[in-house]
C-alpha cells in the first residue's frame, strides 16, 4: 500500500469541498467508548460484470483487494461489502462475485446496492441471504460495538430510502442500546444529504440520524459514490468508501456521476479498501489503495 | 407502508412472441449468418428510438401508436434501465451500448424512469392504432 498516493487522491477528489474534510484529519476518527476491541474491513462497489475502459478488469482488482486483506497479519473480525457487488444484478455476476469473495479468510457480510437489485432482489438474496436477516437488514453485537446493517436500495422509485418498516426496526433496535455503546452503521447509499442532485442521499435517513443522536459515538459507513468522503455531524462520523472497480467524479465536478476514466497508471491508486479498528476507546479509519 | 416491490418478482413483459414478418425473419437469418453476437436479439424496425445519454432520455415525451415498437439505446458509460412506473414494462439493466425494444399494446400515458438513477424520467404517450 502506498498510503501517500491515496492521500493525494483524496485531496484531489476533495478539492473545493470543505465538508468532505474533517477537522480531525482524514483518517483518524473521534473517540469511541469501546469496552472491548474489534477490527473489520469495508470493501465496496466491486461492480462485477462491468467491462469498460474505466476498468476492463474488475475481477482482477477485486482479487487484488482480497489478496491484500488475506495478507494482513492479523485477520479482521469480518469483511463487510457495502453493496453494488455486481454491475447488472445478473445471476452469473453474483456467481462470480460469490466465488471471489469466498476466498476471503475472514467472515463476510454483504449488503445490496441498487445495482444488485435491478428489477428484482432475487439474485442478490439467492447469493447472500442471511438466515438472521430475511428482509436484508439486521443488527448484532460484537467486540463491545453494536452494529446495524441497513438496506436503502429496495424502494421502487427512489434510491436512498429505508422505508417505514426498516425505520421502525432501527428505532426499536437502538432504543435497547446504552448511550455509551459505540454504534457502527452500514448502508450502501450515504445516509445524509451528501449530494442530492446526483441521488447521493437517503430520503428518509433523518429518522435514523435522530435515533443515533443520543449515543456518545457513531460511525456510519457507506459506499455508492466510489470515492472517500468523510463528514462529521455532531456525534456522528460519516465515511464513504472507495470502490474496488472504478472511481466517480467528486460531487458537482462533472455534469453527471458515473464511471470516471483516469490514466491506467493511476487506476489502482484510486481503488481500495478500508480498515476500521475500535480499541482503547478510539476508532481508527484507514483507507488503503491498491497501488503497490 | 414501505414498498418492497424489488423483493417481489416483477412482471417483465417482453413482446418477443409476436408474429414475425417475412422481412424480419430474413433480417434475422442474415444477422445470424453474418456471425453477429447471437446472444443479442436482432434489432427490428422501430418507429422511434430513444437514446439514453448524459443521464437523460432523449426524447422526454414520445408519442406513438398501439403496436408500435420503440427502441431504447444506452449511449452512456453508466448502466441505466427503462422501467415503467406502473411496472408494465422493464428493460432491466442496460449496459453501455445496450439496446432494448418494446411494443406498446395498450393506449395510455406511460411514465418511466431509471431504477439506478430514479431522477431520470420520461413519458411515452400511446395513441390508438393508427388508421391504415
Amino acid at each position: 500500500m502506498k498510503r501517500d498516493d491515496f492521500l493525494k487522491h483524496v485531496a484531489w477528489t476533495g478539492t473545493g469541498i470543505a465538508w468532505s474534510l474533517s477537522g480531525t484529519g482524514l483518517f483518524s476518527a473521534g473517540a469511541l467508548a469501546a469496552d472491548g476491541g474489534i477490527s473489520f474491513i469495508q470493501i465496496s462497489d466491486s461492480h462485477i460484470g462491468f467491462s469498460h475502459p474505466e476498468n476492463p478488469d474488475v475481477i482482477g482488482t477485486l482479487q487484488q483487494t482480497i489478496a491484500a486483506i488475506n495478507a494482513m497479519p492479523v485477520q479482521p473480525s469480518f469483511v463487510v461489502h457495502t453493496g453494488d457487488v455486481t454491475h447488472l444484478a445478473k445471476p452469473a455476476q453474483f456467481d462470480t462475485a460469490k466465488q471471489l469473495l469466498g476466498t476471503l479468510k475472514a467472515p463476510l457480510i454483504v449488503l445490496p446496492g441498487e445495482h444488485d437489485v435491478i428489477g428484482t432482489s432475487d439474485a442478490f438474496f439467492a447469493a447472500f441471504r442471511r438466515s438472521d436477516a430475511p428482509q436484508g437488514w439486521f443488527s448484532w453485537d460484537q467486540g463491545g460495538v453494536h452494529f446495524l446493517s441497513l438496506v436503502n436500495v429496495f424502494n421502487f422509485e427512489i434510491d436512498g430510502k429505508l422505508g417505514t418498516e426498516q425505520l421502525d426496526f432501527v428505532e426499536k433496535d437502538l432504543a435497547a442500546q446504552k448511550s455509551s455503546t459505540p454504534i457502527v452503521v452500514f448502508a450502501h447509499v450515504p445516509l445524509y444529504a451528501l449530494f442530492p442532485p446526483w441521488g447521493w442521499t437517503t430520503e428518509d435517513g433523518s429518522r435514523v440520524l435522530a435515533a443515533l443522536r443520543r449515543f456518545n459515538a457513531v460511525t456510519v459507513l457507506n459506499g455508492h459514490i466510489h470515492q472517500i468522503v468523510q463528514h462529521t455531524d455532531g456525534n456522528i462520523r460519516f465515511a464513504t468508501a472507495a470502490s474496488t472497480a472504478y472511481p466517480q467524479p467528486a460531487p458537482g465536478t462533472a455534469d453527471k456521476p458515473g464511471p470516471l476514466k483516469v490514466p491506467s497508471s493511476k487506476l489502482l491508486s484510486v481503488l481500495g479498501y478500508r480498515s476500521v479498528e475500535i480499541a482503547r476507546n478510539a476508532a481508527t479509519i484507514s483507507d488503503h489503495s491498491l497501488q503497490t | 407502508m414501505a414498498r418492497l416491490i424489488r423483493a417481489c418478482p416483477r412482471r417483465h413483459i417482453h413482446h418477443m412472441n409476436r408474429l414475425f414478418t417475412g422481412l424480419q425473419i430474413a433480417l434475422l437469418a442474415v444477422t445470424l449468418t453474418a456471425g453477429a453476437n447471437a446472444a443479442a436479439p436482432p434489432l427490428l424496425p422501430a418507429v422511434a428510438t430513444v437514446h439514453i445519454k448524459d443521464f437523460k432520455y432523449h426524447l422526454p415525451v414520445l408519442t406513438v401508436h398501439v403496436s408500435d415498437r420503440v427502441t431504447f439505446v444506452n449511449d452512456d458509460d453508466e448502466a441505466h434501465t427503462v422501467t415503467a412506473t406502473d411496472t408494465s414494462f422493464d428493460s432491466e439493466g442496460l449496459d453501455t451500448a445496450g439496446t432494448w425494444q418494446h411494443v406498446f399494446t395498450k393506449p395510455g400515458t406511460y411514465h418511466y424512469f431509471c431504477e439506478l438513477h430514479p431522477y431520470m424520467r420520461a413519458t411515452i404517450v400511446v395513441l390508438p392504432a393508427a388508421s391504415k
